[in-house]
């Protein structure tokens, strides 16, 4: 039942070996601070794989995912605070005193715990997402809709966050790089090294995880609600289940990236939750390919290191580029840069130039030695 | 006396102040096969909405095997027993025929059950014979987008017969076939009435009189007629509001 055509385990296999070549060499060719920057970037590619399993594959387009990238970032972040907070008045995080409070709100007591924070890192953005979710398409609320509709959650939440200075230090949000975690600070070296571990075995988990969601009938329930949602309706299932379920799977996505992407860059705040940084996770996964996970994966990874070296070269011609690439992307290769190639992109390119010639028959129909179809 | 498997009592169906379907009642028996027909705008597609749950009647019941559909979710009504082919063949075209199918005969159908089991042997075999039947097995892993307007056609129909409805309920199958097709797709229709109860709806008179059946006359959201393809065209009710005119244009 698969779809699996031996060109495309080829193309994914040779993808595969130059990802893990390049991360198991990466420590020791890379300077500390690009390894850090690496290390992020693939935090990031655990939130796009979720903005693919949901748009790329469901056909929502959600404009929000900077909510639960967040809320992933807090809980992190909430922790590092509390464990690092001994040496100061009241035992609790410096920045309360700024404001005047001696009592930790109630909300910071469970994430004392490292197992409870651990949980939650996931769990609590997929709660989120799946009750947002659910009312979302219980009311058959779907499209430019849908998409307006997240984008407003998110400026909610934006704004709630950054005024919240007695709760969670609003604006300013909350450090971790200075905070203690097994005896060392979380932003030295040592630690970064290991939080790029992290990222890249759980960037392949995730990956892992993902792949085993589509790969099979229910994949292609997905696809069908992303096609004709009424078909899937009429065929006896219930769409509304499966969105919430997809939906809350890449919110816990999101909040795992997030915990990843704040301990690597050592603060989170409200920025992760602007409009602009929501939108880039979907130009990631539009460039890289929607629908193709892997095309997710290397769209977050190789546009923001793209990013990083073009802004450090240029400073402010990024945003043409990546709007550039954008219109590109939209108009030229609508299935992303993986998808082209997985749709033989290269060779309809080669026969426009005039070097390829005409395939007989439909590339999908297997020819045997004497050129006749099989099947 | 048997007891009809669906019923439809007196559904009126009114879209802000335009009455689709006016006091139509409609009785199906187990095994019975229908068809259908009826001008443009006489309601013949309101009325599948009706029953599949995607329109909910002004006034009126639908009763189908004993219960009432009304206010069940589409969803619900089809994992009841109807299906429902729609007028264009709406398949997945992104997944390949086998796909298509192993979504219509997978049971049951909730999300954990699609994730952690694979297809059983059962439905293995079950999809095979399906895509036998509509003759489909050298298009199985083709995507199903490409394939002709004909085969989509089948294709449907073959996911519907695949949900193993009690009811099935076939809008326009023949719309855009050949004869030949056509005449494929009637032979076809026929042999699944019996085990399962047909109703069908249709513009194209010669594939209704192949058919064989008992035909309705839907004009103006009410049945105008009911009985045989020889009796309905003798109607002077029938050719004035239908017939007379599609056959002298013939």
């Amino acid at each position: 039942m698969s779809i699996f055509s031996t060109k495309k385990s080829w193309i994914n296999l040779t993808i595969w070996v130059l990802i893990i070549a390049l991360i198991i060499s990466a420590p020791s060719v890379l300077p500390v601070f690009r390894l850090n920057l690496l290390g992020r970037y693939l935090s990031l590619a655990i939130v796009a794989l979720g903005v693919d399993l949901i748009w790329g594959y469901t056909g929502m387009l959600s404009l929000g995912q900077g909510i639960f990238f967040a809320l992933g970032g807090y809980c992190a972040a909430m922790f590092l605070q509390l464990n690092s907070a001994g040496e100061f008045p009241n035992g609790i995080p410096e920045f309360f005193g700024l404001y005047g409070v001696e009592k930790l709100p109630f909300f910071w007591e469970p994430f004392k715990s490292s197992i409870f924070t651990l949980i939650s890192i996931w769990l609590l953005p997929a709660i989120i997402a799946g009750l947002l979710g659910y009312l979302v398409f219980r009311n058959r609320i779907k499209g430019v809709y849908f998409s307006i509709l997240t984008q407003a959650a998110l400026l909610v939440f934006f704004n709630f966050f950054n005024g919240q200075q007695k709760l969670i230090n609003g604006t300013n949000g909350l450090k971790t790089d200075v905070t203690q975690l097994f005896g060392q600070m979380v932003g030295s070296e040592i630690m970064q090294r290991w939080f790029f571990w992290i990222s890249a075995v759980l960037v392949i988990l995730a990956w892992f995880f993902a792949r085993w969601i589509v790969r099979d009938r229910f994949g292609n329930i997905l696809i069908g609600i992303r096609d004709d949602e009424a078909r899937v309706r009429f065929t006896g299932y219930n769409p509304v289940i499966f969105k919430t379920i997809i939906f809350s799977i890449a919110g816990g996505l999101a909040g795992i990236s997030g915990a990843l992407y704040t301990v690597q860059s050592g603060i989170v705040s409200p920025q992760f939750m602007t409009v602009p940084f929501s939108i880039e996770m979907v130009i990631w996964v539009a460039v890289g390919g929607r629908g193709t996970l892997l095309g997710a994966i290397l769209g977050a990874v190789f546009i923001n290191y793209a990013k990083s070296l073009v802004s450090e070269a240029l400073p402010a011609s990024w945003m043409f580029i990546q709007g550039g690439l954008f219109i590109l992307v939209v108009t030229a290769l609508p299935e992303g840069v993986l998808g082209w190639i997985r749709k033989d992109g290269l060779r309809k390119l080669l026969f426009l130039i005039g070097i390829n010639k005409k395939l007989e028959t439909y590339p999908s129909l297997e020819v045997n030695e004497q050129g006749e179809v099989k099947g | 006396m048997t007891v009809p498997l669906l019923e439809l009592k007196k559904i009126s169906v009114s879209f802000e102040g335009f009455l689709a379907l006016r006091d139509l009642d409609l009785v199906l028996n187990q095994g019975d096969l229908r068809a259908v027909i009826g001008p443009n705008g006489a309601g013949k597609t309101t009325f599948l909405d009706v029953i599949t749950g995607k329109v909910a009647p002004t006034k009126g019941d639908v009763i189908f095997k004993e219960k009432s559909l009304i206010g069940q979710k589409e969803f619900r009504i089809a994992r009841k027993g109807v299906g429902r082919k729609f007028q264009s063949p709406r398949i997945f075209e992104n997944l390949s025929v086998q796909e298509n199918l192993a979504l219509a005969v997978s049971r049951p159908k909730t999300p954990l059950s699609l994730l952690m089991n694979s297809l059983k042997v059962k439905n293995l075999d079950e999809i095979q014979r399906l895509m036998s039947i509509v003759n489909l097995q050298s298009k199985a892993n083709i995507r199903a987008g490409s394939l002709s307007h004909g085969q989509k056609q089948w294709l449907e129909i073959a996911m519907l017969v695949g949900q193993d409805p009690d009811l099935l309920l076939v809008d326009e199958p023949v719309a855009g076939l050949t004869d030949e097709e056509t005449d494929l797709t009637a032979d076809l229709l026929k042999s699944l009435a019996g085990d399962h109860t047909v109703l069908v709806i249709d513009h194209d008179m010669e594939f209704i009189r192949r058919l064989d059946c008992p035909v309705s006359v839907l004009h103006q959201g009410h049945v105008l007629k009911e009985g045989s393809m020889s009796d309905i065209q003798k109607d002077p009710l029938v050719i004035e509001v239908y017939l007379g005119k599609s056959e002298d244009e013939e």
